[in-house]
């Protein structure tokens, strides 16, 4: 009942306190929530941007690359096989940016009140599962339309590989939170993330196989291929979604051992840093 | 165990002030200052090397001065204990404020609290313009450390004090300003730590709004919840607050009981009489090209006096130095009660012929002087604040404690009656007595 709080500065490595977080859990959704519902408000289309934003991408990314350069889609049809890809790399990208630039625009809150900061870049990351929820939809019936066109050539089957699908959005989540607290802790002192930021989203999509497929890279270089965790999130959500490729066993235990050492070391440094965060923002 | 709530040990705060007034480091001058250290290494290894003994100067050119914005400061706060904190701008209330309600850390030293803390260092934390008064009040308690049912429960209790009623599913953005303060004072004054962190919310807002805000403070008070209340406002200290401490330049200069330590606080630096002299070092930087020099009270034969009589006028005089040209400045003064209450504000350039006549002011050393008539102050004492800005561009030097001189009302209207009079002016006034 009697909490007692000691107030001492802190030196070194920081302990996380994640407990801290789960009591400002209501914080956290009421975060979410807050940069969902003013992110539509004076919008003509309002929340169908969300829909709008990744079958617009998918479209061009379709005639651009599925036609004009004919890359191969393993067997699926381009629009599928893209917009597979789409949605996590959507979840990502969307994270890195907001979230890169949460605490900064959150400087308000810090320098005013206390709350365990953790809440802001992990409320901006979660924001995006609302996003991938809707895009998700829009997948369904892509697949369900090219199942039932005719000439299209594509057959969906449930298989147990889509049980694992959470398993996957779960990777892309721990990715996404763990680069996201990376960036947001650099962006307090070094505003340069935010020039940063579109550069490293752009070369990030080109490594990452999203309008292409993994099997175009030499088998030789694969394991510097999956450093990049977005590669095993993506070939993930195809092997379980479109049964693309053999388990794509090696790269998916890179991509997971890079995300989860990105995470830990993310939380270590956002600890480490966030002392300092009211004084230098 | 014992029943302290706050303890306070030693604690201080630096801040490193850089050589310019940058508010963030950018990732090029990390760099550069990398190079820089390697260099330095270099060339104390090269000297080295070469048997060279000057090694005592510093290899960093870049040698940050820190500022100490608290030094050393402890204190206990009993359970229950409603204690006010009083000094000047700059005197380390807001960051010992900011360190307790653990918005930063303190460099050195610790503190103890025992229970939750509720901090309103501001109002309206996290409000966003686009959201409803209803979704606002939501968002704001979260911040605030509220839960989700404790909100629900005390919604409508909210709604009524702020008394924005129908208007709470309205974007606040369209809210007026003082209904936008109302409710965000609402939503804060229904929080219930146990330990209250207050700073000067309540300088915003009317009177009303501010009359609304002290009787809220005082329920919490009386509820037996232990409150740290920062205030300019004197008479609010001394009706809300038992005991007082006085920080002054980062230290704690005074703890008392609280019409004592307000005493205290308002006579301080007051030494010398009828005149207050600027040192070029106990100016701000950031007044440049600004540079107070004196603020004096004259009487009608041009002496510089401490006590000025009110049957007599007087004159107060600002004396500056501009050091490059100021567009739109205006140099004023604000005069106040021991308690801290306004007298009156008043600017060199209020008359807008004499504001067009200066709207640039070279470079050179003034004197803005004005006199206030007879048989206008009150006896008492009585604070001039300095205040030198551009309207709504910048305000160069501000002093709300500059000097403090006493009025002696011997002669005045109404003396024959051996009575204190109330108010701050004692005017004399025509009275008219007619038989009907």
């Amino acid at each position: 009942m009697d909490s007692i709080i000691f107030l001492r500065p802190t030196r070194g490595l920081a302990a996380l306190n994640l407990r801290d977080l789960w009591v400002y859990r209501e914080l956290v959704y009421f975060l979410m929530w807050r940069d969902l519902k003013v992110r539509y408000k004076q919008t003509l289309l309002g929340a169908s941007w969300a829909i709008l934003q990744p079958v617009v991408q998918m479209v061009i990314f379709t005639l651009l690359f599925g036609g004009v350069a004919n890359l191969s889609s393993e067997g699926v049809p381009y629009p599928v096989f893209n917009f597979t890809a789409l949605l996590p790399w959507g979840l990502f990208s969307k994270a890195l940016s907001d979230a890169g630039r949460a605490l900064v625009n959150n400087r308000n809150m810090i320098t005013k009140v206390y709350f365990p900061r953790l809440v802001i870049p992990v409320s901006s990351v979660l924001a995006g599962l609302v996003d991938f929820a809707i895009a998700f939809g829009v997948l369904v019936l892509i697949i369900i339309y090219y199942h039932f066109a005719p000439g299209a050539n594509f057959d969906f089957h449930f298989t147990p590989a889509l049980l694992t699908l959470p398993l996957f959005l779960i990777l892309a989540l721990v990715s996404a939170l763990g680069f996201s607290l990376w960036l947001s802790a650099m962006n307090v002192i070094y505003r340069d993330v935010g020039h940063v930021l579109p550069f490293l989203t752009q070369i990030w999509f080109f490594i990452t196989p999203i309008v292409y497929s993994s099997s175009e890279i030499s088998s030789k270089w694969q394991w510097l291929y999956a450093l990049n965790p977005m590669t095993g999130v993506i070939e993930g959500f195809r092997w379980a979604i479109l049964g693309t490729q053999s388990t794509p066993a090696l790269l998916l235990i890179i991509s997971t051992l890079v995300a989860v050492v990105v995470l830990i070391s993310g939380l270590f440094y956002f600890r480490r840093m966030e002392r300092s965060f009211a004084d230098e923002i | 165990m014992d029943d302290i709530a706050i303890r306070v040990e030693n604690i201080s705060k630096s801040y490193r002030i850089g050589t310019a007034p940058e508010r963030y480091r950018t990732l090029r001058d990390s760099i550069t200052n990398a190079g820089r250290h390697i260099l330095a290494a270099r060339h104390l290894a090269a000297r080295l090397s070469a048997g060279r003994s000057d090694l005592a100067r510093s290899p960093d050119p870049s040698s940050h001065s820190t500022i100490w914005a608290l030094k050393d400061v402890s204190f206990d706060v009993r359970r229950g204990q409603v204690l006010g904190i009083v000094g000047r701008n700059g005197a380390g209330k807001s960051t010992l404020l900011k360190i307790l309600s653990r918005v930063t850390e303190p460099s050195t030293g610790q503190a103890e609290i025992h229970g939750r803390v509720g901090s309103l260092l501001e109002v309206g934390t996290g409000f966003h313009p686009e959201l409803t008064g209803r979704e606002n009040i939501y968002l704001n308690g979260a911040i605030l450390g509220m839960k989700r049912v404790e909100i629900e429960r005390k919604f409508d209790e909210i709604v009524e004090f702020s008394e924005v009623g129908q208007f709470i599913d309205t974007p606040v953005k369209r809210y007026s300003s003082g209904m936008y303060l109302r409710l965000a004072f609402a939503v804060a004054a229904h929080l219930e730590p146990e330990i209250l962190v207050v700073d000067e919310v309540l300088a915003v807002g009317d009177a009303e709004f501010q009359r609304k805000c002290l009787g809220k403070m005082s329920d919490v008070a009386q509820a037996g919840r232990t409150v740290l209340f920062v205030s300019h406002n004197m008479s609010a200290i001394l009706r809300l607050t038992e005991e007082t401490l006085v920080l002054e330049k980062g230290r704690l200069a005074y703890r008392a009981a609280t019409p004592e330590a307000v005493d205290y606080y308002m006579a301080a630096g007051f030494s010398d009489a009828g005149e207050r002299l600027w040192q070029a070092s106990e100016v701000p930087a950031d007044a440049a090209p600004f540079q107070p020099l004196a603020l004096r009270v004259r009487d009608p034969k041009g002496r510089v006096v401490d006590t000025a009589r009110s049957t007599e006028p007087l004159s107060i005089e600002v004396e500056y130095r501009l050091d490059q040209p100021i567009t739109g400045l205006r140099v004023g003064i604000y005069l106040l009660t021991m308690r801290g209450e306004y007298v009156f504000t008043s600017f060199d350039t209020d008359d807008p012929g004499k504001f067009e006549q200066h709207s640039t002011r070279p470079a050179g050393h003034y004197v803005s002087r004005c006199t206030l008539p007879a048989n206008w102050l009150n006896e008492g004492r009585y604070v001039l604040s300095v205040n030198a800005s551009a309207f709504h561009v910048k305000r160069y030097f501000w002093d709300d404690h500059a000097l403090a001189f006493n009025v002696d009302a011997t002669g005045a209207p109404g003396k024959h009656w051996p009575e204190p009079r109330l108010g701050p002016v004692r005017p004399a006034l025509d009275w008219m007595i007619e038989t009907l």
